[in-house]
């Protein structure tokens, strides 16, 4: 968990999270760099590295051309070269034509080489939907990249794991996937510990404990799970909500601990439910203890559509309330 | 489209030492390839690559190359360039076995090597993936301001990829110290330059990015070594990035997989055979007085000696063991189930 060299805390939101780890990477280590479009001058569309070109130089915030295969595979060279490379995908949409390099190259820099490289990289970039950004500025991408050994996926939903889990990202040795959901950019606020510290990458967090049905989720839904199973809380129904942080690795001792003491196990999240995370903790689960549970596992995800709309009802339409989540754990409580 | 040949020699600053080493390079490639095919018709090796043709323009850029200086970005066609460079006969016949003591302890294709001490990068075989980790490479010398500069290779197929741009773009942008060698064979596979580009001089693409772009050769080792060597140079100097492009032809099919003959006749290999740049190099040096023709067969006897005992000696190592199928997959420190 978070240990924090100092007893002192800012409040801060998730884009100043990110912003102020960013800032103390490139202030403690000069092999930082940042790159991608409209770091610069802009300081990223939503501001997160505003000014820093000014303190730490055009060389180190780099301002690339719309290019995203080479923005990551820059960064791998940059890596493989004794950076500490920060790759900005401007909208996770935007991902895609870098799948290669991430999928193809910096995920199996080591084990190609047989660790005589390595890619310690970072590529960060802002994902999900509920800002009205229709089929390109909303999607989930996880899922894509989950399948992918080498590579590590974090999604924090709290400033303070923004912060520990972003300053683990940049430490680790590995490409690391950092996603940050636009969502709760500047809606959730919260104590940012002062001072450097690092959550362990792969470590998901009990958030609230409950002996009647667990509830796993990432991103901004954990935020509106953990408000509906409060809402049941009122209702006499006891909800465990356990935040992933890390999607990758899955930490599966904190789940199946949850599951073995509830026996009932819902997931949450916005991206598809075809194919996504939910599918793997769903089979990890009956296959690791499905002689402890008590219910089918049910998967609260988006429908088997390509994306979010940008007109509301199809905005709505895909994503999940935290009504429906209510309604999913009632049913499953009472299952 | 092809070069005149030139019947000049010019030798620019190479001793006869050199020139010596130049041709012995050019040996090693064409033996240790052919090696690679002995071993896969013979059923002791699942798969080896062909660069029979290149063997000229790969000695010539290794030689510019400055060992523990410069880093080369390989294409997977770079036998005689990981040669030139300074990997072994045995750590060749090592990656063709698939053996433990391989440099990716097995697990990659022949001829994808990585070595640090030698300034090679790891790479895949997935067409100009290697582009960007040139520039980024490139990037980071000039950001520490280091006098060192990048190679990196590819064919003619690979200009054609996204990532070649991309990369080439962004070298001149920021005046990378990267050099870009061009290989061109004129077939990618199957598929011949006139199907990959309408305008076959890739060289010209280089002003459209704002940067030199060169033609060489590429049956002339010396030439090669010359244009790689000034462009090295200058990239290291602060001078920026260039295209190298050396027009060269593969004569044979694209690995042992591959059979030429379903898209490509016997002539045109055949008449392309008559500037093979192994032979040619030998009479050049010959000719000019700088090995007798007793000196070149024993240098090729020396380099079939070097390859048949590297041969037995791979071929007895043991392969990898099942278990190190799961190394390396993140660093060793780090224990992704817990």
């Amino acid at each position: 968990m978070a240990v924090s060299s100092s007893a002192t805390s800012t409040v801060m939101n998730n884009v100043e999270a990110v912003r102020a780890t960013l800032y103390e990477a490139l202030k403690s280590d000069d092999r930082t760099v940042i790159l991608g479009e409209d770091v610069g001058a802009r300081g990223n569309v939503f501001l997160i590295t505003k000014d820093f070109i000014n303190e730490f130089g055009p060389q180190r915030i780099i301002d690339t051309p719309i290019a995203e295969a080479s923005i990551v595979g820059i960064a791998v060279g940059m890596a493989m070269e004794g950076l500490r490379p920060i790759a900005e995908i401007q909208f996770a949409d935007f991902i895609y034509p870098s799948f290669n390099q991430i999928v193809g190259e910096a995920a199996k820099t080591r084990y190609r080489s047989n660790g005589e490289y390595t890619c310690p990289l970072v590529i960060r970039t802002p994902y999900g939907g509920g800002v009205r950004g229709a089929l390109s500025h909303s999607v989930s991408i996880e899922a894509l990249f989950y399948h992918v050994p080498g590579l590590k996926i974090v999604a924090p939903a709290f400033p303070a794991d923004v912060k520990g889990l972003l300053n683990a990202a940049i430490d680790d040795p590995d490409p690391v996937l950092f996603l940050e959901h636009k969502k709760t950019y500047r809606l959730i606020k919260g104590e940012v510990p002062d001072g450097h510290y690092t959550i362990p990458l792969g470590k998901a967090n009990l958030l609230k404990e409950g002996t009647q049905l667990t509830v796993v989720s990432y991103g901004l839904y954990v935020h509106w799970a953990l408000e509906a199973a409060q809402k049941l809380q009122e209702e006499g129904l006891s909800v465990e909500v356990i935040d992933l942080r890390s999607i990758r690795p899955m930490d599966k001792g904190t789940i199946l601990r949850s599951v073995e003491k509830t026996r009932k196990l819902l997931i949450v999240h916005e991206d598809n439910k075809f194919g996504g995370i939910g599918a793997e903790i769903s089979a990890m689960v009956a296959e690791e203890a499905l002689f402890h549970l008590d219910a089918p596992i049910r998967r609260l995800c988006a429908p088997d559509v390509p994306a979010m709309g940008y007109a509301l009802p199809l905005e709505e339409e895909y994503m999940s309330s935290p009504g429906e989540m209510a309604e999913a754990m009632r049913e499953l409580v009472r299952f | 489209m092809v070069p005149k040949v030139d019947t000049s020699f010019e030798r620019h600053d190479l001793t006869d030492e050199q020139l010596v080493a130049l041709l012995r390079t050019m040996v090693a490639h064409r033996t240790l390839e052919s090696r690679g095919f002995q071993l896969n018709r013979q059923g002791k090796i699942p798969f080896a690559s062909a660069g029979e043709g290149h063997e000229a323009v790969q000695a010539g850029a290794a030689m510019a190359f400055r060992r523990g200086v410069d880093v080369l970005v390989p294409y997977y066609r770079d036998l005689g360039l990981d040669i030139g460079i300074g990997v072994t006969a045995y750590e060749i016949l090592l990656s063709l076995f698939g053996r433990a003591a391989d440099h990716s302890a097995g697990r990659q294709f022949p001829h994808h090597y990585a070595s640090r001490k030698l300034g090679l990068y790891s790479i895949s075989s997935v067409i100009a993936a290697q582009l960007p980790h040139a520039v980024g490479a490139a990037y980071a010398m000039k950001l520490r301001g280091e006098e060192r500069a990048v190679l990196t290779t590819c064919g003619d197929g690979a200009t054609s990829e996204g990532e070649w741009h991309e990369s080439m773009n962004f070298a001149a942008i920021h005046r990378l110290p990267v050099v870009v060698l061009c290989e061109n064979n004129e077939w990618a596979i199957s598929t011949p330059l006139s199907k990959q580009m309408a305008q076959p001089d890739i060289y010209k693409r280089a002003e459209g990015y704002g940067m030199p772009g060169v033609l060489v050769d590429g049956m002339d080792p010396v030439a090669c070594y010359a244009a790689v060597k000034t462009a090295l140079d200058r990239a290291r100097s602060g001078g920026g990035p260039a295209l190298v492009e050396a027009k060269c032809y593969r004569f044979l099919a694209h690995t042992t997989d591959d059979d030429d003959r379903t898209y490509r006749s016997r002539d045109e290999v055949a008449e392309r055979r008559k500037r093979d740049p192994v032979p040619l190099f030998e009479r050049t040096l010959i000719e000019n007085g700088v090995m007798t023709a007793d000196d070149v067969e024993a240098l090729k006897r020396s380099v079939l000696d070097e390859t048949n005992e590297a041969t037995d000696r791979a071929e007895a190592m043991p392969y990898p063991k099942p278990e190190d199928l799961y190394t390396n997959v993140y660093s060793a420190n780090f224990q992704p189930w817990q």
